[in-house]
């Protein structure tokens, strides 16, 4: 594998983690988070699609019309959406009955359609597929993470194998019914915010969901501007570090002098 | 009496926001103040109502009888996705007015996720025309209520003191998170 293609995967994994640092595609990440199971097999379902639809969408992307990219792009993603509905519940029929309504809408996680205009429309077929892998999987990991925290606390299981539950732990059962997805998520930002951990959240103006509420036809409006504010927060965090270093540098110099 | 049913468990007892997390992102979005999210409110209230009878008449007259009900996702989306920007054209045309104060929302719901959502709700529920029209009516309201009521309250924190670590997204999220628990009252709500 090129070394190039190695980066995608790991700059979707880990570097711009579409639930951690893009803040992207929030609203499955919060609905389905209430097991980890379920958590694992939303994230799998949405990186299965999103591999597919990078590759076709990069594949098809000398055939599309610029003017009509939108709807090509969502016709795609759709097909491919329709086919994991079929083959989840034929399959996997209890994933299926738990995800329910969220498997169709993976169609306006916006993750999906982002990657499609960011990412596949500009590079190769391989390229595509890397990227998909990647963000794929850092969605996956996002979401099996946050179902573990809130599986754990909240029934004293996890992957529905008993942990500390024998041990006579009282489970805080609020944080798998719906308030505990924000209360779980609110404490995840407000980390990300203590750590000075850089995420869409918490760059200067971020205190909004930068991708301003159109999941659908977004055209990486959002996502653009999320990766605009991360880039300038990282540039003025290193340029501060680098005036600090001067000015030690220019203090210890004054002090040799003295 | 059936129809109110509807409207009161879509816009209260499964508020689409708070329960269901569909459209999460303008809620988190688009409720800095009142008045826009009022205004973002009412777009997505018309939108909602129009595409929520638009899918149930393209499901019922053209998906079922020609058996392609599994394209239902497919459809529905460039329908709905077309539909907006119809609307959009329709009211900057026809009425101005309403266009100028929707205008700017319009292009932010083309479909959030709670429209498709709406839609495969309807089909799943098997409900009749009246009945899909007013689910979609209540969800919108629901919707309403909801990111109104958050804004109100995101303008009452604007001025307090919130420890450093919360500003911002976390305290939005531990408000919404507060509501979530107060709308899990209304889930008590019997009818007989």
């Amino acid at each position: 594998m090129k070394e190039s293609n190695f980066k995608y995967i790991i700059n979707g994994l880990i570097k711009e983690n579409p639930t951690f640092v893009l803040m992207l595609g929030m609203c499955p990440t919060m609905a389905v988070t209430t097991a980890a199971m379920n958590g694992l097999g939303m994230g799998l379902s949405t990186t299965v699609v999103l591999i597919l639809s990078n590759m076709m969408i990069s594949a098809l992307r000398k055939v599309i019309p610029d003017t009509v990219r939108m709807p090509a792009y969502i016709v795609v993603v759709a097909s491919f959406v329709t086919i994991v509905q079929f083959l989840l519940q034929a399959f996997v029929p209890s994933l299926y009955a738990a995800l329910g309504l969220y498997i169709p809408l993976i169609v306006v996680n916006c993750i999906i359609l982002g990657r499609a205009e960011s990412f596949a429309s500009k590079n190769g077929v391989i390229a595509s597929m890397c990227d998909g892998i990647g963000m794929g999987l850092g969605f996956t990991v996002a979401l099996t993470l946050i179902a573990m925290v809130r599986e754990f606390f909240g029934t004293g299981t996890i992957f529905g194998v008993d942990v500390i539950k024998h041990l006579g732990y009282e489970p805080i059962s609020i944080l798998v019914l719906a308030p505990g997805a924000f209360l779980v998520l609110s404490v995840l930002t407000a980390l990300q915010n203590k750590l000075k951990a850089p995420s869409a959240t918490n760059v200067p103006k971020g205190d909004a969901i930068a991708c301003g509420g159109n999941c659908f036809s977004c055209a990486d409006s959002g996502c653009a501007s999320n990766h605009k504010k991360l880039a300038d927060a990282k540039e003025a965090a290193k340029a501060a570090k680098e005036a600090e270093k001067a000015a030690k540098a220019a203090e210890a110099e004054a002090q040799k002098t003295e | 009496m059936e129809l109110l049913v509807i409207l009161i468990s879509t816009s209260l007892i499964s508020n689409v926001v708070l329960c269901q997390f569909l459209g999460l992102c303008p809620f988190l979005g688009v409720s800095k103040k009142v008045d826009t999210a009022v205004g973002m409110g009412a777009a997505v209230i018309f939108v909602i109502t129009v595409a929520s009878a638009i899918t149930w008449l393209i499901y019922t007259f053209i998906l079922t009888p020609l058996n392609i009900t599994y394209l239902q996702t497919i459809v529905f989306i460039l329908v709905i996705a077309a539909l907006v920007q119809l609307v959009e054209m329709i009211l900057k045309k026809s009425i101005p007015s309403l266009y100028q104060a929707l205008g700017v929302y319009l292009p932010l719901i083309t479909t959030n996720c709670a429209v498709l959502g709406v839609a495969l709700i309807n089909v799943q529920k098997e409900y009749n025309f009246i009945s899909a029209v007013v689910s979609g009516l209540g969800t919108a309201i629901g919707f309403t209520i909801s990111i109104t009521i958050l804004a109100g309250i995101r303008e009452r924190i604007e001025n307090n003191d919130v420890p450093n670590s919360f500003k911002g997204m976390p305290i939005v999220l531990i408000t919404a998170g507060l509501m979530s628990i107060a709308f899990m009252g209304f889930a008590g709500i019997q009818f007989k």
